[in-house]
């Protein structure tokens, strides 16, 4: 086997396409799960911005508008989970698994018009210059515009969870709801407003995959990827900076094992595709095995429904 | 204003009442849905939630479709009682077919009646096992129950097409990626026994099943404990329960239950293994369960109900044209009025003046 065709600076860049989605989707969840909210329909969520930013972009021609489309799309579907766990007080696990559900289906029946098309190309964001520098340039400065925008993302998540009043209040709300309400804050209303951009950034992720990675529309292309971004956020222990690395961890696997899987090693291909499922197990095994740690980072409040009596 | 009151005590008319009120209201929305794609609503909904009931083809297909999703769905009932969520079953029924499927290939050729048991022994270990994975990882490592049985689901999908291209191939098959037909084999081919609605052997071990989960919840010591844990973890561990047990015990049931219905998909409806071989039953059962209100009785009449818009979402895909999808869409949109409806169990809605 020729392992030299395997070019590592090629191989860095379309890991961190592939970690884009996970990336986007973990941090929109990590602030969701912040403010005591689980929501499991992530994956349904990223298939609806998927299909939303693929119409958005192949009918106005625009890879931006559609960005902007798979953020909306992913917005509006998760109001409903809102809607229903806020207000209407249901189960959070039961109806993050309906919108999955709901999410998968819907998006089929809403793009069934639209397989087989291919979507206008993203330009690549090139700083004249330093793109043209070896392997530096390659690796920092020749990528999609939506990768630097994850990056600062991250930043601004950190920054906002971090240093500012309203990340205080929102963490306030998941780590004791009742607290939170008798100072005097609207803990169903922030909790909505977390889930919607949850629900945004889910969407991104999807149209990411979408309009860049794959690049284009079919029934349940996600494959997974929102239910690893789950997972991400109980790796990174609800710390921003680490959903980057689990993130590029995860896109790295799954660029070294489709990259093993075109260079014909002995493995067969259906062993190498589950490894990133089975290294997310592992990932959640080690890192949930320290109850204390993970207690102790686990907004308190997360999962459990909030009802004021008055 | 509108305002929720809690009620003194939940109330059980609307425990009935709220599943009935959520596929009215799914056919509503659902109708209007149909009506916006340019398709006549009144035809769509009588073909997905009548025709299944009342046309003889239609009811012959009926329990084809029903026994594999209430089997799972009494499984994970059992689990979602006690809070413990495997939501895998996808997965479990994958492996059960194929462990069951791998004993009848390796006696392919011999007869006799014990060679179906032994299958169905074969995929309900298969099943069990794997849904114990998920259960030894929280268990031992605390790991959530959610993220590893959903995962698992996509290794055993990938396992199935290693399995169909390798071990389990039909070796006369041409090298298509399928098992041989163990359908079209006297010996593994599943007996029917009720044809008129589609009753096989599996569906007769899916109802004797269902009465023992019955009786297992309402007079056995373990249902009790299985429905404390999930009512009052704490309560339940001051009464000597201990949690790992139930974990274990409820995943490797539903585990057991899904791989069982996996092989009696394999042997019956489906009659080889192939790629294509899931078709998302282990997730149509997490509705099942949930419209049946967890609870055997409630189950059988809910995988009913949505064995129906299978059969009924089929024929309208050949007679209106009706998109596959707006099949899955209208499961999920029951699940989200299911859970909407829920709150009026244990509030009632009243009307508020704002104070002057």
């Amino acid at each position: 086997m020729d392992f030299s065709s395997l070019n590592a600076v090629a191989m860095i860049v379309l890991l961190i396409g592939a970690a884009t989605p996970i990336l986007l989707a973990a941090i929109g969840e990590l602030v969701v799960e912040k403010s005591g909210v689980l929501n499991l329909g992530v994956e349904g969520m990223m298939i609806i911005g998927a299909v939303t930013g693929f119409i958005a972009a192949t009918t106005t021609g625009s890879p931006m508008l559609g960005f902007v489309g798979g953020a909306i799309g992913g917005a509006v579907v998760s109001m409903l989970f809102a809607f229903l766990t806020q207000y209407l007080l249901s189960n959070q696990v039961a109806t993050g698994l309906a919108l999955t559900m709901f999410g998968l289906g819907m998006a089929a029946l809403i793009g069934r018009n639209y397989n087989g098309i291919k979507p206008p190309r993203a330009e690549r964001l090139d700083v004249p210059g330093l793109s043209d520098f070896p392997i530096l340039g390659e690796l920092l400065f020749s990528h999609d515009p939506i990768i630097y925008f994850s990056i600062v993302l991250v930043f601004a998540v950190w920054w906002f969870l971090n240093r500012s009043r309203a990340g205080l209040v929102l963490r306030a709300c998941g780590e004791n709801h009742d607290a939170a309400h008798s100072l005097g804050y609207n803990v169903q209303l922030i909790r909505f407003g977390a889930i919607m951009f949850g629900g945004a950034c889910a969407g991104l992720g999807g149209a990411y995959v979408s309009l860049i990675r794959v690049p284009q529309w079919t029934e349940g292309m996600t494959a997974g990827v929102g239910w690893i971004a789950l997972a991400i956020v109980v790796f990174a222990s609800w710390k921003p900076w680490r959903v980057i690395l689990g993130a590029y961890m995860f896109g790295g696997i799954t660029i070294l094992q489709l990259s093993l899987q075109a260079l014909g090693i002995s493995i067969s291909g259906a062993y190498l595709s589950m490894t990133p499922y089975v290294v997310t197990i592992v990932v959640l095994v080690i890192m949930s095995a320290d109850r204390k740690r993970a207690s102790l980072n686990a907004p308190a409040c997360l999962g459990r429904s909030f009802h004021a009596s008055h | 204003m509108l305002m929720l009151e809690q009620r003194p005590q939940p109330s059980k008319t609307m425990l009935y009442l709220t599943p009935v009120m959520a596929v009215l209201a799914t056919m509503l929305v659902g109708g209007m849905l149909f009506w916006a794609m340019g398709i006549d609503p009144f035809r769509a909904i009588y073909l997905l939630f009548v025709d299944p009931f009342v046309d003889s083809y239609n009811l012959s297909q009926l329990f084809v479709k029903a026994s594999p999703l209430i089997l799972i769905a009494m499984g994970l009932s059992i689990g979602f009682r006690a809070g413990v969520w495997n939501i895998g079953a996808e997965g479990q029924f994958i492996i059960g077919a194929i462990c069951g499927g791998a004993v009848g290939l390796a006696l392919w050729g011999s007869t006799g009646w014990w060679i179906l048991p032994l299958m169905a022994l074969a995929a309900a270990l298969g099943g069990a096992l794997w849904g114990l994975i998920p259960a030894v990882l929280k268990i031992k490592f605390n790991a959530n129950e959610i993220l590893v049985s959903l995962m698992l689901v996509y290794v055993a999908g990938n396992l199935l097409a290693e399995m169909v291209q390798g071990v389990l191939r039909a070796p006369d098959g041409m090298g298509f990626p399928e098992s041989r037909n163990l359908g079209r084999n006297d010996p593994t081919a599943l007996p029917d026994v009720f044809p008129a609605l589609g009753i096989d052997a599996g569906g007769v071990v899916m109802l004797i099943l269902l009465a023992m989960a019955f009786f297992l919840l309402q007079k056995h010591a373990l249902g009790f404990q299985i429905k404390l844990t999930g009512d009052s973890p704490r309560a339940a561990r001051f009464a000597g329960v201990k949690p790992g047990v139930i974990i274990a015990v409820c995943l490797g049931i539903s585990g057991a239950a899904a791989g069982l219905a996996g092989m009696f998909e394999l042997t019956g409806a489906a009659g080889k293994l192939t790629i294509d071989f899931p078709l998302g039953y282990g997730f149509t059962a997490i509705i099942v369960a949930f419209l049946g209100r967890l609870n055997p009785v409630g189950i059988l009449l809910a995988g009913v109900v949505l064995a129906g818009t299978y059969i009924g979402g089929e024929n309208a895909q050949f007679m209106l044209q009706l998109p596959a999808a707006a099949v899955t869409v209208f499961q999920g949109m029951m699940l989200f009025f299911l859970l909407g409806f829920e709150i009026l169990i244990n509030y009632r809605v009243k009307r508020m003046r704002r104070a002057v």
